[in-house]
């Protein structure tokens, strides 16, 4: 059966791993190399470089990024933040990454999650959602609206009905992120993540929220999610990805447990 | 080891160069990208990587003329180790796309994974062993690999499989025959596990070249 992931992302800016809020306040965090490969002993079972260089000259740096994380962590490597055409996602595969993630540029260009699953495959197409709740009136159902641009612009566009329409696209997977729950350490999205979920094929990566191992295990049970992101929990050391991966395994929840691999 | 052994890793435009180059070389080997014949020479082993579509792989192996060097070099006896689509097109044919004809030196075709809960099989699976292999010497049995695939060999001769994984249906997800051996799991992705898989790989090809020498 196939494992359930835990993975770390890593927010990249001008080729460091930072941590901010929303943006703001970056600090320095270390070498994205170094903490991929850190994670990777750690039992991560994949990690996620998102890169948040906001200027043009981001291309060269990130793709020195990839190809010295791809060298040092061997676990698969999924890459985010800035694509916006076949060649530049070539440019990032080539570099070692295994998966491209779209955001901002699958919600202005659809076409595009269509052009690079041709070329590179579904499996490589990973479609980022962030999403935030709209007011629910009496009696309807909730609904979410897809948010870009790091959750500053809103756009008229239904979540679950946009997932829907990414996969249809060509997309081999959706990293969902609640804008609502991100960085408040007050749990997933649940009920964002089982809507989706219920709604598409491919694996949903649960991301936005979390806590503790506990959410973790909630996501996936509860939200059917495939896999877990989590980024300030893991940085800041409050669990390791081995607590997490126990509370899963307690919950009954496959997993792979690193330690139990090579004697 | 006192000499490091060489291993030509072949580049025929579809794979992921890096990680597997990384990862031989994080055991110990001495690699080189091999992108024509030429580059063969002076290896111990050949690993063929591969993502993609089988037909096109093998038009690419062909327009690089790198087909019969790796059909003479597994006929010789020589090591060699297929990885992903590399394993597959080790077989004689592939259904992928309509069916292709592949390079035959292990008897068998490659199918579509029927009766699998989701496709492409993509994520860490556990892999159980069939006998006992040096190729898994110090790994769990049931450890996890990481899968990227749609199809799957199916072994004529069933004493080549070494281990087995379940997606919907059991497949072979190792074989050996002599010093040939192939992998439908990416080792280069699979941490601490696939790493040993890729040294016990260097171990065997440096045992051979010891027995020789």
């Amino acid at each position: 059966m196939l494992a359930r992931r835990v993975i770390p992302c890593l927010d990249v800016d001008k080729g460091r791993v930072v941590k901010g809020t929303k943006f703001l306040n970056l600090t320095d965090e270390g070498d994205p190399a170094e903490l991929a490969e850190r994670y990777a002993h750690e039992g991560a079972d994949e990690i996620v470089l998102l890169d948040i260089t906001a200027a043009h000259e981001r291309r060269g740096t990130m793709l020195e990024v990839v190809r010295r994380t791809a060298s040092r962590a061997f676990v698969p490597l999924t890459v985010g933040g800035g694509v916006r055409s076949v060649e530049e996602m070539r440019d990032v595969l080539r570099a070692g990454a295994d998966k491209v993630s779209f955001n901002t540029a699958a919600v202005a260009e659809p076409p595009l999650l269509t052009a690079c699953a041709v070329r590179f495959g579904s499996q490589a197409v990973v479609c980022a959602i962030d999403a935030r709740r709209l007011p629910r009136a009496d009696g309807s159902e909730q609904r979410w609206e897809v948010v870009t641009h790091g959750g500053r612009r809103a756009t008229d566009l239904d979540a679950v009905e946009w997932a829907t329409r990414a996969v249809a696209l060509g997309a081999g997977e959706l990293l969902v992120t609640s804008m609502d729950r991100d960085g408040t350490r007050s749990g997933f999205d649940t009920e964002l993540l089982a809507a989706i979920a219920s709604r598409v094929r491919v694996p949903v990566i649960a991301s936005g929220g979390a806590a503790g191992p506990a959410d973790f295990v909630t996501a996936v049970r509860d939200g059917k999610a495939d896999a877990v992101l989590a980024a300030s929990i893991f940085h800041r050391r409050m669990f390791s990805i081995a607590d997490v991966k126990a509370a899963m395994a307690a919950a009954g929840l496959p997993v792979r447990h690193i330690e139990e691999q090579v004697t | 080891m006192s000499v490091a052994i060489r291993v030509a890793v072949l580049d025929y435009g579809a794979a992921n160069m890096v990680s597997i180059t990384k990862a031989l070389a994080a055991v110990g080997a001495d690699v080189v990208v091999a992108a024509e014949p030429s580059a063969m020479a002076n290896v111990d082993a050949i690993v063929v990587p591969g993502v993609g579509a089988a037909g096109s792989a093998m038009d690419h192996l062909r327009e690089r003329g790198l087909l019969e060097p790796i059909r003479d070099w597994i006929r010789n006896g020589l090591p060699c180790l297929g990885i992903c689509l590399g394993f597959q097109i080790l077989f004689a044919s592939s259904d992928e796309g309509g069916g292709v004809e592949t390079l035959g030196v292990l008897e068998g075709r490659t199918v579509a994974l029927q009766d699998a809960p989701t496709l492409p099989h993509i994520g860490w699976n556990s892999v159980e062993a069939a006998r006992p292999h040096p190729l898994f010497d110090g790994v769990v049995d049931g450890s996890y690999f990481y899968f990227v695939h749609s199809f799957a060999p199916e072994p004529a001769d069933e004493g080549v499989v070494v281990a087995r994984t379940t997606h919907g249906r059991t497949f072979a997800s190792a074989v050996a025959k002599g010093s040939l051996f192939g992998l439908q799991f990416h080792p280069e992705k699979s941490s601490e596990a696939g790493l040993r898989v890729l040294s016990n790989f260097v171990g065997l090809v440096a045992a051979r070249a010891a027995e020789a020498a």
